[in-house]
């Protein structure tokens, strides 16, 4: 066994000097009835290179030869080789949270640099060192929202992410806390009407997309008006953060926590996770934030450094009384994150951007040509849903050829006028104009 | 370490004064190139740019589609680099760091064990890492039949019937299991309160149960460290929805009473939750269903080897009796024939807890705890086990004259000691830890679990050899020598790292959290 170092000799001597007989008897501790008496039942054991055939065959039962055109909260962008490459240096990979500053440097100054990317991206003030994911930050944003402001009421958009909307209510449901949703009109932007009726004296949180799980473009800075007369926090969600190269950063446009994902960057789907989640908000409310925070200070010889901070908020000091009972987060996917964004720099974001507004443009005007229209007459970026008649049926067909062809919009929002034709389809990067022309011939059929 | 290239270890004739060329630590660290590296947004040059885009081929102008007031130029305050510029700035960071892959990292509860690399090539098949999550299930048989694979692996090594994957981490593994112990109750017409947790549980145990609406009662464990039934019956009663318990517990003794603990427990209707940080102690040996666990959160990170990460991701798959399956939160994977499907519907569920994150769960590390379980078979899984407590109890045994055992009581995967024999000569936890980094040694965790002052948690995992082990005992010896003869010296250390001791106090008191042009740390 490659892992175990062990030779029966230091197995003797070692045994010798603990005074036990034998290995079982190490466990002497473990009363005899609870111990398993029998070998576990697990597939036999495999040498590398069978280990390596058995899950290649796994690997090659999912078809995964063309980019999606589903995105969804989960984008297939291009991952330089660069950013794997550092990310499989070891004194990275194999660290753990940095408790001895000292000996974490590498790890605490890049997630100081994560902090500032995200702080940068959003427009806000402060970030913590990331969380598990989109959907949990957004979760995290609202019990936040509830502590700050002592309400219990959460107005959340149903153009937020169905996926994240279901952790949201998870999360609440835990802690008995209310929340309500809002409906979106038909250019897939969320009824500012309902919203200001929906939004009262007990609001802790009015949460949108930016963009939206439609691929529209919410209006947030309404939305953000409407909650400020309120006095309840405004949370922006976003989960293509690629968009923020483009659009104008929420912390500007009102958002006072920002949330979501940055899986776009340096993270591949793989079929949905790990990845980054972000979390920022304005300084005042720093105290409150969740999870783990990394902070710049000095060494004994005056030398910058940094070290994670502001710990009293935290379950291993706090307990019970804790902001969060997040532990560990997403280091290693937030390092993936901060190198490519490092890579992309100023221009390469906005161009990156860019390039992904175009693409979904090629697909509209491709399917446009073959008499398929968008669903939502609101802004988009790179993701925009399509009535293309039976979106089930277009995705099954599609199967076939080995193109994953989006999301079909039915099985989160079924009952709707566009509910069977809707299919949330994106184009990034990886879609090339030939591939987009195919896809739209075969989705005309 | 073996001897080889003519090093003599040489720390204590340089106790106090400057580190100098011939300074060589028992676990072999020396001196070597390290460069100061300023933060990335120090860097560059306007124009630069470290990747290759596509055209945009064509002439849509983001303008004329979004209003103005939507749109943003450029983010100000990205730096600008070229691709070697960014390449020398990680691998410059990348130095500063102490890694599994740089030297022994015995970080107690952490379970620091080799991440195989093999694991990680296979993570980067493209039919893993390029899987979409909302692939039709004919498109992803792979993806669902690894994770049906582990599903089945993680309830047999845990003596469970099912396990929910999706859980982020061992903390929201908690939480899910928390969730599942109310719904379990709230079907039976009452929630209940209380949650029983011992005083030497992690923080995230208080911290779950408050996240679940449930009211902590702690428990003190009794003078042998482990929980005594007397004190579970006491504080038992019908308010009380669970107990949780970490075993081994966090000084990595065994709850030798856990049967009837859970006899006291499930008398008055309430369940037996299992903190499973520690179960890379019972790997094969003993399964926490076999001893009345109801059910128990794994840590993937921990016990099956995925990276830690400078701090994630984990994986926090949570295991369960099949009384409790019908709660458990979606998705659940299922087998149909040769088929297999992810049910993600409530409606098939109806009693599910819900969701715990986006789509299915960290499916990038079940990849690689699944390549660990089939490359191990059960023989490599229950041999883990087996070294991971013989190099634990054999750290226990050579370090015992010298550090003081706050508890007599056997141990198994790791072992605590305190600062009490070096606190005589004003020496504490802290020093002990920050000289070991001069050795070449991760610090133990320290200063927890918090029922001991001064706590030195040492973890080693079965994937160290005997001569690591020898070195850091060694170091350790030569630790508690020095702080009888010069503990000032050791109270400068460490001195090797690009940094001295760092000044948290200042860091909390003053937060500078994010780069802005101009900063300055003083």
């Amino acid at each position: 066994m490659r892992y175990h170092p062990h030779t029966p000799e230091d197995v003797r001597a070692m045994l010798d000097a603990t005074g036990a007989k034998s290995l079982d008897d190490l466990f002497r501790s473990i009363p005899e009835p609870l111990r398993l008496k029998r070998p576990l039942e697990l597939p036999p054991a495999l040498d590398e290179i069978a280990l390596f055939a058995e899950m290649g065959r796994l690997a090659a039962r999912n078809q995964t030869s063309h980019p999606p055109f589903a995105g969804a909260g989960a984008y297939p962008h291009h991952l330089p080789p660069v950013v794997d490459q550092l990310l499989l240096r070891g004194e990275f990979f194999t660290a753990y949270t940095p408790y001895q500053p000292e000996v974490s440097q590498g790890t605490l100054q890049a997630l100081f640099e994560w902090q500032t990317y995200v702080c940068l991206l959003t427009g806000l003030e402060v970030s913590n060192a990331s969380l598990y994911d989109g959907a949990s930050a957004m979760a995290e944003a609202a019990l936040m929202a509830r502590r700050l402001t002592g309400r219990r009421k959460v107005v959340v958009s149903e153009a937020v992410h169905p996926e994240y909307r279901k952790v949201l209510e998870t999360y609440l449901r835990a802690g008995h806390e209310h929340l309500a949703p809002v409906p979106f009109g038909p250019d897939g932007r969320t009824d500012l009407a309902a919203l200001a009726s929906a939004v009262d004296g007990d609001t802790a949180a009015v949460i949108v997309g930016y963009p939206g799980f439609t691929g529209v473009v919410d209006a947030l800075p309404e939305a953000a008006a409407i909650a400020r007369k309120a006095s309840a926090l405004t949370v922006s969600v976003t989960s293509e953060a690629v968009a923020l190269g483009l659009l104008q950063a929420p912390g500007a446009l009102g958002a006072d926590v920002a949330v979501g994902t940055l899986q776009s960057f340096g993270n591949p789907v793989q079929f949905g996770g790990p990845a980054p989640g972000f979390f920022a908000t304005r300084e005042q409310h720093v105290r409150q934030m969740p999870g783990r925070i990394c902070g710049a200070t000095v060494d004994r010889m005056g030398r910058r450094g940094f070290v994670l901070t502001l710990s009293t908020r935290e379950q291993h000091i706090r307990r019970e009384k804790a902001t969060s009972n997040v532990c560990t987060n997403a280091g290693l996917c937030a390092l993936a994150a901060t190198i490519h964004l490092s890579l992309l720099g100023k221009n390469g974001l906005a161009e990156l951007a860019r390039v992904n507004f175009e693409r979904a443009r090629l697909l509209r005007d491709a399917l446009g040509r073959a008499g398929v229209k968008p669903v939502f007459s609101g802004p988009a970026f790179n993701e925009i849903a399509y009535d293309v008649g039976d979106a089930e049926a277009v995705v099954g067909r599609l199967a076939r050829k080995g193109i994953v062809a989006g999301a079909p919009l039915g099985r989160w929002y079924p009952g709707r006028p566009w509910s069977k034709g809707a299919l949330l389809c994106a184009a990034t990067e990886m879609h090339s104009p030939e591939l987009i022309e195919l896809f739209a011939r075969e989705v005309r059929g | 370490m073996a001897n080889t290239t003519g090093w003599k270890p040489s720390m204590e004739k340089d106790a106090g004064g400057p580190a100098r060329g011939d300074d060589v630590g028992l676990g072999g660290a020396t001196r070597g190139l390290a460069y100061e590296e300023a933060l990335v947004f120090e860097q560059g040059s306007p124009g630069r740019s470290g990747v290759s885009l596509p055209a945009r081929g064509g002439s849509h102008d983001p303008a004329a589609e979004l209003p103005a007031s939507l749109l943003r130029g450029t983010v100000e305050g990205m730096p600008e680099l070229s691709e070697l510029e960014v390449v020398r700035h990680f691998t410059r960071l990348s130095v500063w760091n102490h890694g599994i892959d740089t030297g022994f990292y015995p970080l107690g509860s952490c379970t620091m064990k080799y991440n195989p690399k093999s694991s990680e090539a296979l993570a980067r098949m493209p039919g893993f890492a390029g899987a979409h999550p909302l692939a039709p299930p004919e498109m992803v048989q792979g993806a669902l039949e690894l994770m049906h694979g582990l599903e089945r692996a993680l309830s047999e090594i845990a003596g469970m019937d099912s396990t929910a994957l999706s859980p982020a981490a061992g903390a929201q593994g908690e939480l899910c299991g928390l969730m599942i112990v109310r719904a379990h109750h709230e079907a039976r017409g009452n929630p209940r309160r209380k949650v029983l947790i011992p005083d030497t549980a992690h923080g995230t145990n208080p911290a779950s149960s408050a996240l679940n609406g449930y009211e902590v009662v702690q428990l003190a464990s009794g003078p042998d460290g482990t929980l005594h039934p007397e004190t579970v019956r006491e504080a038992m009663d019908e308010d009380v929805a669970c107990i949780m318990i970490t075993n081994p517990n966090t000084l990595g003794i065994f709850e030798r009473h856990i049967a009837e603990i859970a006899r006291i427990v499930h008398a008055k209707g309430g369940l037996v939750y299992g903190d499973g940080a520690n179960m890379n102690a019972l790997l094969g040996v003993a399964r926490p269903g076999d001893m009345g666990f109801d059910l128990i959160q794994y840590n993937l990170h921990k016990t099956f080897a995925t990276p830690h990460g400078g701090g994630g991701p984990g994986s926090g798959p949570v295991a369960m009796k099949a009384a409790l399956a019908p709660y458990q939160p979606l998705p659940v994977v299922v087998k149909e024939g040769e088929r297999y499907r992810l049910v993600t519907d409530p409606a098939e569920r109806p009693q599910t807890v819900g969701k715990l994150r986006e789509f299915w769960g960290n499916f990038g590390m079940f990849v690689r705890a699944w390549a660990l379980i089939r490359e191990y078979g059960p023989e490599g899984v229950a041999m883990t086990g087996r070294l991971a407590v013989l190099n634990a109890n054999y750290v226990r045994a050579r370090l015992k004259d010298v550090f003081h055992l706050p508890y007599e009581t056997d141990s198994l995967h790791e072992v605590v000691f305190d600062d009490k024999a070096q606190k005589a000569h004003d020496v504490i936890t802290m020093d002990v830890a920050k000289r070991l980094i001069d050795h070449g040694f991760h610090p133990p965790t320290i200063y927890f679990p918090l029922v001991v002052q001064g706590a030195l948690m040492i973890e080693p995992t079965e994937t160290e050899s005997k001569e690591t082990l020898d070195a850091f005992v060694s170091a350790m010896r030569a630790i508690a020598d020095e702080a009888r003869s010069d503990a000032a010296g050791l109270k400068a250390s460490p001195r090797k790292p690009v940094r001295a001791r760092l000044d948290e106090t200042r860091a909390a008191r003053k937060p500078v959290l994010r780069w802005k042009p101009g900063l300055t740390v003083e």
